[in-house]
């Protein structure tokens, strides 16, 4: 199935393909897991009725949003020291839209932990904000970036970034953004079928079943257009067909899945149309790891702009000790938070002695499951 | 100008990512201590209460601070890549791998083990739930380690080789066990250690003071972290000053200019005293001064009459070594940062020893001028620590990597109205921060012992008299 357009150069480094891969995998996980906490985040206004409900759908995420954000400062972290050029220029050259993801990440990330902390409506609606918009922007701009770096932006010589703003704003990559945004969006509200009951279960369903043919559309339109890119304008990138096909595929049978309440089957879909679009634009770019709309001999390559054989092989042992057991503790972590959050009934009570809009504030109880 | 401008920008966000992380390290070390006492003294309600109490009650400080490091964190992660990118593409190969193993082996466990902590009380058992606590503890340490070496890295390059036009690693064990390094990580461990001990200190001394007024005797949460933070804070102060003065002695070995510009000494001096203020023209013909004869020779040579290198001499020797051009740093940021430190830390280890003697005394709940004092030392930790974050940095220019790269070589070639947006941003959003996060801060710190937050997490030993003892499902 696997079609190899050019033979690759036989001028990289098994350590180097193996970092290009090492980089693969931490986005993909990274998005795999963000992804749904993103959508979370974005379908806090449409699945909540009140403020309780609005808790429920944030505490699915609470006790592991921050364990999945490290994978993008892994993934940051090992390209800087894997590849420091790739690390410069990708993130020198998007500079505005990563300026806007660390704000969007900013106000999100302290919103979770802020938002409780006072009880007065004002303050819980506007922290609220930060989640929904700190959700969808980043959702948005991680897929404009990672298009565009498929696409080519204007990469000149010494690797340095010749564009602005405005190059990144182009209809392939404002496609990519839509489909990231909407892709995460499901996997959001599959989560939620997955990690809630009653009202909100059937609200996350049914949000499910409407995103699902959306998202399915956004994802073949894109990864058609990235196919046929990858044919003509670059000659170069590896184009397993198999593995955007399986994440449409995926993606296409959630609605069917979620009828036959199958939500563990909808959840694994949507994972693997998230790792098959991750994965089919990183198997376009390689061996390149930027490409340069300017002319072909101005890509960043595994090649150009990888570190030192030193480094890279120090930073493979580590990673090989490491990364298994960071995946054993955060999977039992997920283990042990497996149970579904319920709603619990409201309970009037003064518990605040230092807030005055007493009123509104509810407490849930214990509910013996 | 975008250098200027991106200079000001790691400056700001770096600073101010500063003031939360020596709490994070301090409160999930003392909180561990804590929650350890409790468990211990399970079986004894009244020690048991009373230190379940002050684990509730340091934990929402905690939290809160928590969630300000973490986001301000991010951005440390990409700020090399956005303004630095010259520096990231120099350096990669030795500094990008600290960070890379930071996220990997200390990020990881923080924020998992930080979850199962607050989420997981009542779903893994209390040994485990002890254990989550102290594996955030050490996470946080190592953290704070990796990151050390990255910047200890940058004041003395070791385990590397210039390759063309680049810097590239060649001992990853040289780097990571970097005499800056462990020199620096002792230090700043224990400043932030402190820090923390300083906070615990300043806001039990407000609730007894209050306590004090009213005629209510101390509530015993308060009591005992006003002594913990004695004790703690007692041991971390002198090895603060003790790691400190080592500092100073590999930097007037690996970096004299910075030592000499901290003080200001313009020519080379045997016997060299050490100066404590001055006001007037730093350059030699002060209004007025006071200093302590010999003190710097003993300070930065461990001998009376040792002999302290002074700027001009470091500059001819430089300008003979690296090229001409200007080597100082500026010397009234770096004589008044280091000052202002150093003076903080003075303070503080007279606050501590006076203390001391007050819990020998067993007076330390009932004497009001220090209670008093000691609210307002709070300000001093956080002084001392943006100071001399200042000093280390401001002190080493005109270099980003010591005697390697300088900073002007190391700055992206983004546009300047990109980064005047992007300082005006991050300014913006970090001072908002700021007053939300103090707001915050204030209000749980004045939170009485026994008041819960539905925010606490489930079957904390809170009120057992009222309907609040009901387990909140929700934490979030």
């Amino acid at each position: 199935m696997y079609t190899v357009i050019a033979s690759a150069s036989p001028s990289y480094t098994g350590l180097e393909i193996f970092w290009f891969l090492v980089i693969a995998v931490l986005w993909s996980m990274y998005f795999l897991l963000e992804g749904f906490d993103f959508g979370i985040g974005m379908l806090l206004p449409f699945l909540s009725k009140d403020d309780l409900d609005r808790r429920v759908l944030i505490n699915t995420i609470g006790p592991v949003w921050d364990g999945n954000e490290v994978w993008l400062l892994t993934a940051g972290g090992a390209t800087f020291a894997a590849f420091p050029n790739w690390y410069a220029t990708l993130f020198s050259g998007f500079y505005l839209p990563l300026f806007l993801i660390l704000a969007a990440l900013i106000f999100r990330g302290v919103a979770f932990e802020f938002r409780a902390k006072r009880a007065f409506p004002a303050w819980r609606s506007a922290w609220d904000k930060a989640i929904f918009w700190g959700s969808v922007i980043p959702s948005l701009l991680w897929g404009v970036a990672f298009a565009n770096i498929l696409r080519g932006v204007p990469i000149g010589p010494n690797e340095s970034y010749l564009g602005s703003f405005f190059n990144l704003l182009n209809p392939y990559a404002l496609l990519g953004g839509v489909t990231t945004l909407l892709l995460f969006a499901l996997h959001g509200a599959v989560f939620a079928s997955l990690k809630t009951t009653d009202a909100m279960q059937e609200r996350a369903r049914k949000a499910a079943k409407g995103l699902a043919p959306a998202a399915a559309a956004a994802l073949l339109g894109f990864l058609t257009w990235t196919y046929l890119n990858a044919h003509h304008a670059h000659n170069t990138g590896i184009v397993p067909p198999l593995v955007p096909v399986l994440a449409i595929a995926a993606v296409a049978l959630v609605g069917w899945l979620l009828r036959e309440k199958l939500e563990g089957w909808a959840f694994l879909a949507t994972a693997m149309g998230v790792v098959g679009l991750v994965a089919t634009i990183f198997l376009n770019l390689y061996p390149r790891v930027m490409v340069s709309s300017i002319s072909k001999t101005y890509d960043l390559t595994i090649g150009n702009a990888s570190s030192a054989p030193y480094t890279l092989k120090v930073m493979t042992i580590v990673a090989l000790i490491f990364t298994p057991l960071v995946l054993v503790y955060q999977g039992w972590s997920y283990w042990v938070f497996r149970a579904r959050v319920k709603r619990p009934p409201q309970i009037h009570r003064a518990s605040d002695p230092s807030e005055t809009e007493q009123s509104s504030l509810t407490v849930s109880a214990v509910e013996p499951d | 100008m975008t250098l200027l401008l991106s200079r000001w920008q790691f400056g700001i966000t770096t600073v101010f990512h500063f003031i939360f992380v020596p709490l994070t390290i301090g409160l999930a070390l003392m909180l561990a201590i804590m929650q350890t006492t409790a468990y211990r003294n399970r079986h004894n309600p009244a020690k048991f209460e009373t230190w379940s109490k002050m684990t509730v009650f340091w934990r929402r400080l905690f939290l809160i601070n928590f969630a300000i490091g973490v986001v301000t964190g991010i951005v440390q992660e990409f700020q090399f890549g956005m303004n630095w990118a010259a520096y990231s593409r120099y350096v990669g190969s030795v500094f990008g791998a600290p960070l890379a193993v930071e996220a990997l082996l200390a990020f990881f466990l923080e924020s998992t083990f930080l979850g199962i902590w607050i989420f997981g009380k009542d779903k893994v058992s209390a040994r485990i739930h002890l254990a989550s606590i102290w594996i955030v503890s050490v996470a946080t340490l190592l953290s704070a380690y990796f990151i050390l070496s990255a910047n200890a890295w940058m004041q003395h390059p070791v385990g590397y080789k210039v390759q063309g036009n680049r810097a590239v690693m060649t001992n990853f064990w040289a780097v990571m066990t970097n005499s800056t390094l462990i020199s620096s990580f002792l230090h700043v461990v224990s400043a932030a250690i402190i820090t923390t001990a300083m906070l615990v200190l300043g806001v039990s001394a407000w609730h007894l003071l209050k306590q004090r007024k009213s005629g209510v005797a101390p509530h015993p949460v308060f009591a005992t972290s006003a002594q913990l933070a004695m004790i703690i804070g007692s041991v971390a102060i002198v090895a603060t000053m003790f790691f400190g003065d080592n500092q100073a002695r590999l930097m007037e070995k690996q970096q004299p200019m910075k030592m000499a510009a901290a003080e200001a000494i313009y020519n080379t001096q045997n016997g060299a005293s050490f100066s404590l203020l001055t006001i007037g023209d730093l350059s030699g013909n002060p209004v007025f001064q006071i200093r302590l004869p010999h003190m710097l020779s003993v300070l930065a040579d461990n001998t009376w009459n040792g002999s302290v290198q002074g700027i001009n001499q470091i500059q001819a020797k430089e300008t003979a070594k690296y090229g001409p051009g200007n080597y100082k740093p500026i010397l009234w940021v770096t004589y008044w940062t280091f000052r202002i430190m150093v003076g903080c830390g003075i303070v503080m280890f007279c606050l501590m020893a006076v203390g001391l003697w007050l819990m020998r005394k067993r007076r330390l709940e009932r004497t009001t001028w220090f209670l008093r004092l000691s609210v307002f030392a709070i300000v001093l930790p956080f002084l001392a620590n943006t100071t001399g974050w200042i000093f280390t940095e401001m002190g080493r220019q005109p270099w980003v990597v010591f005697g390697l790269l300088k900073t002007s070589q190391a700055v992206s070639t983004v546009g300047t109205g990109y980064v005047v947006a992007t300082l005006v941003g991050f300014t913006a959003i970090y001072s908002l921060l700021a007053a939300v996060d103090f707001g915050l801060m204030a209000k749980f710190a004045r939170f009485g012992a026994d008041d819960v937050d539905e925010h606490d997490a489930p079957n904390d030993p809170v009120d057992p008299d009222s309907d609040t003892t009901r387990v909140p499902a929700l934490i979030y």
